[in-house]
């Protein structure tokens, strides 16, 4: 967390749901020679417009040839419009774009097999929407099998969920040892637990950051305060805890928190970790956890790897930048291996991809490793930096692909 | 950029080459020609129909096909972004499509189209675009862009082959060797790879670059950059000649694109040069040089020491020896006390052809400043690029002379530096994709 304003970048992104699939051969069309990718699907996509006005949904053309379909939906109405791609039953949303205001357009891409379709304009967003009949011809190019995606959805979302829970239950036990000794005065333990405890934090931090309360109460940087800003939370200890001399703290000599004050900001640590897990343990947040919180949750993680931790700027103090980056990578690959079966079957390509760069990235992590503990950041060179951004930017970009591929 | 309707830039020629008319017409048709012809359904895309009814050419154009690379003989363009880039994958494939899809996203780039098919603002909306918007609406702007391999794409510093490619690494291919007063700075020296990104409007060429840089994620990054303004030479009659940052007329005795003889000579490699590197035919070499310039000292140094230092004058630029701008220095003539007009120290006497054996490069430098440094001082200098048949010969020899005598040295350090081979062009017409296209550079994979 680096942010002390607002809610997160994950709190941003939780609502959307729009109905998308990116395939990789769509970026293999090439305009001035129409042909096959090396996947065998028809290399270009096929562009539709529709028109969606106050009481009529226009189509260019009512057929298409299987394979990659662009529809670009422009609301001429003065209402909100949604556009939907139905099955043949009426019912089942194939693919759908929402929110699309007056005057706007919105792409939908998504991939269709041969068969019968219904396309559906909804202006004002209520009822049954403009309805038509659409065919998809058989183009002969090999269309992604869909498989039983919502269900491989709904057990990654379900796994995700338990693994929040137990994050947050090893963070709140481990936070609870480490109060306890920074309490005590205990420093050299609270100084061992720090970094341990707050692995937990770091692997579900998207999630932390949806709660935009308490992610600056309990992980705000010295440099994110505002002026007159009051600062809470693990830096605050943490720098109590490798206390800066008067050169690193800006000319200024360090003061010690006091014991009144140790155990006041130790107590509204522990506090606001309690409250973590009673909001992740409840109903509602379970229900809000989508195939694209994880997704966008996994693109999250790395892009603070790529913000904070590759650049030591996260525990400027302590120097254990490299443990909140592993864990951070844990993170990521947790939310991918659970939508993986999802993006193997629509996207094979970006699977193997993602794949090899994680295992890259861990290799490098590895070779930081110190029994079981990290080398300090300060004891990394210029070059090996280099090396892990490079890396982490190499696993970035397939990653900020991954919400596309798995949402329906 | 596909919507663009920008008029032509006022001033600027509307086809020097020939074919930049038909390349704006063909732009914009190509969106509905390639989709009407997959299948037998009415195709009105609303931005395919938008664009074909806006065919007017936006800007220059130049194409990125043919048989020599762009961004090499075309008029220098006032912008630049250079990148080069270490290839962080040990896969000769990877290192293949990422070529291709350099290749691709080039190509669409210099027509003034998005990197990806769908664009900054349409696609999927849980995706990022496949292209970073920020050169969207503005003009192609006259694009070129310009690939090179370094030495150490082909051997390592431990001399491993990397990818197979070590037999076909031309012997001129070697890192410059270390010239008097070199300053340079490892962060700024070498790659594996370069672009060159030149156009009118710095945000097209650094959105070039930046998007390349993207699709080379995961298989090689940028190991330095630079950004370049304000062209310091000429490589067209048709050009005036531009200042450097020491206010002095550069480039003034430059090959010009229209000299095809004199590029034969001296640019392009021929076929015969190097018989292990016979792919680089048509192609050339690359010179970059970032030459740090010392502009406060030189700025309190008078007038005279100037003129004396460059042998032009400051105004007209034409040589101390008499004339303008063109007229041939004559190294000869002598003023009182018999000691000659033109300093044979001084930067022009150091440069000319007649004192280096007649050897000529093909100059396309750009001034750049980087801010200041942390003494104040602005570190602003001149990024020199130089396209060469035979670095040994026609760079090497001056370099090493000019750093030795070139009375104007003791106001430059050079801070950076990189050889690179530029391969050939794609030919016209080669279909292009980025799973299985033809691509830059393809005849040394070959």
């Amino acid at each position: 967390m680096t942010h002390p304003t607002g809610r997160g970048r994950a709190a941003r992104l939780l609502p959307a749901l729009a109905a998308i699939a990116l395939v990789p051969s769509l970026a293999a069309c090439v305009d001035n020679a129409p042909s096959t990718d090396a996947t065998g699907t028809a290399g270009a996509p096929s562009s539709l417009t529709v028109d969606s006005s106050a009481d009529a949904c226009t189509l260019s053309a009512t057929t298409a040839p299987s394979g990659n379909l662009v529809f670009t939906v422009t609301n001429s109405g003065s209402d909100v419009t949604e556009f939907y791609l139905l099955a043949d039953d009426g019912l089942r949303i194939v693919a759908e774009v929402e929110n699309i205001g007056p005057g706007l357009s919105r792409d939908l891409v998504t991939v269709a097999k041969p068969g019968d379709y219904f396309t559906a304009c909804k202006p004002g967003m209520v009822g049954d929407g403009i309805r038509a009949p659409f065919t998809v011809t058989d183009s002969g190019a090999d269309v992604a099998p869909t498989g039983e995606l919502a269900e491989q959805i709904a057990v990654a979302t379900t796994g995700y969920v338990a693994y929040i829970k137990d994050q947050t239950e090893q963070l709140l036990s481990g936070t609870e040892a480490f109060v306890d000794a920074y309490k005590a005065g205990d420093d050299d333990e609270a100084r061992t637990l720090y970094a341990p405890t707050r692995v937990h934090w770091e692997r579900i931090e998207p999630v932390a950051e949806s709660f935009g309360d308490l992610d600056p109460r309990m992980d705000l940087r010295e440099a994110d305060l505002a002026d007159g800003e009051k600062w809470t939370g693990w830096h605050l200890l943490e720098k109590d805890l490798w206390q800066p001399d008067a050169a690193a703290n800006g000319g200024e000599e360090y003061v010690p928190l006091t014991d009144t004050e140790r155990t006041k900001h130790a107590d509204q640590l522990l506090a606001d970790t309690q409250e973590l897990f009673d909001r992740t343990h409840s109903d509602e947040f379970a229900a809000e956890i989508t195939a694209d919180f994880i997704g966008n949750g996994a693109k999250g993680l790395l892009d603070e790897v790529a913000t904070g931790k590759v650049t030591g700027e996260e525990e400027i103090w302590s120097h254990t930048d490299l443990w909140d980056f592993q864990a951070n990578v844990d993170g990521a690959r947790v939310a991918y291996d659970g939508l993986r079966d999802v993006v193997v079957s629509k996207d094979a390509t970006l699977a193997e991809d993602l794949d090899a760069r994680f295992t890259e990235l861990q290799g490098l992590l590895d070779q930081h490793r110190d029994g079981d503990a990290f080398v300090l950041y300060t004891e990394l060179d210029d070059a090996q930096v280099k090396e892990l951004s490079v890396a982490v930017d190499a696993l970035s970009e397939p990653l900020s692909r991954l919400t596309a591929a798995v949402v329906l | 950029m596909t919507d663009d309707t920008e008029p032509q830039p006022e001033g600027e020629p509307t086809s020097s080459l020939s074919r930049r008319g038909l390349l704006g017409l063909a732009g914009a048709g190509l969106a509905t020609v390639g989709l009407g012809g997959l299948g037998g359904y009415a195709v009105a895309g609303g931005r395919a129909a938008g664009s074909a009814s806006t065919a007017a050419p936006a800007g220059r154009t130049y194409a990125f096909t043919g048989a020599h690379q762009a961004g090499i003989v075309t008029p220098a363009q006032d912008r630049l972004h250079f990148a080069a880039f270490d290839v962080t994958t040990t896969s000769r494939t990877a290192l293949e499509t990422l070529l291709r899809r350099w290749t691709y996203a080039a190509d669409r780039m210099v027509r003034g189209l998005p990197a990806g098919d769908l664009g900054p603002s349409s696609g999927p909306y849980d995706a990022p675009p496949d292209d970073t918007g920020e050169a969207d609406g503005l003009p192609p702007s006259g694009l070129t862009i310009t690939f090179g391999f370094g030495p150490s794409l082909f051997v390592d510093a431990d001399g491993r082959d990397r990818f197979g490619l070590a037999d076909r690494r031309p012997a001129l291919l070697k890192d410059l060797p270390h010239f008097p007063g070199d300053t340079l700075d490892p962060a700024r020296t070498g790659g594996d790879l370069c672009i060159q990104a030149c156009a009118d409007d710095p945000q097209v060429a650094v959105h070039a670059v930046r998007n390349l840089s993207r699709l080379a994620f995961g298989t090689a990054a940028i190991r330095w950059s630079q950004l370049g303004y304000g062209r310091t030479s000429s490589t067209s009659t048709a050009q005036t000649t531009p200042r450097n940052l020491f206010g002095f007329k550069d480039g003034t005795a430059n090959i010009m694109a229209e000299d095809t003889a004199e590029l034969d000579t001296h640019v392009w490699v021929s076929p015969d040069d190097d018989p292990a590197a016979s792919w680089l035919a048509g192609g050339s070499y690359l010179v970059a040089r970032r030459i740090r310039m010392t502009i406060e000292t030189w700025d309190r140094a008078p007038l005279r020491e100037q003129e004396t230092l460059v042998g032009r004058t400051k105004g007209s630029g034409a040589p101390l020896s008499g004339g303008e701008e063109h007229t041939d220095p004559d190294f000869t003539m002598t003023g009182r006390g018999g000691a000659p007009l033109i300093d044979p120290a001084s930067h022009v006497a150091m440069a000319h052809p007649r004192n280096n054996g007649g050897v000529r490069m093909l100059r396309r430098g750009y001034n750049y400043t980087d801010g200041s440094d942390g003494l104040g001082r602005l570190d602003a200098g001149l990024f020199f690029i130089a396209f060469v048949r035979d670095p040994a010969t026609q760079y090497v020899p001056m370099q090493t002379a000019m750093a030795r005598g070139d009375l104007l040295s003791e106001y430059l350090r050079h801070t950076g530096s990189g050889l690179f081979a530029v391969p050939p062009g794609v030919p016209d017409g080669a279909r292009l994709s980025p799973t299985d296209g033809a691509f830059v550079g393809e005849q040394l994979f070959a």
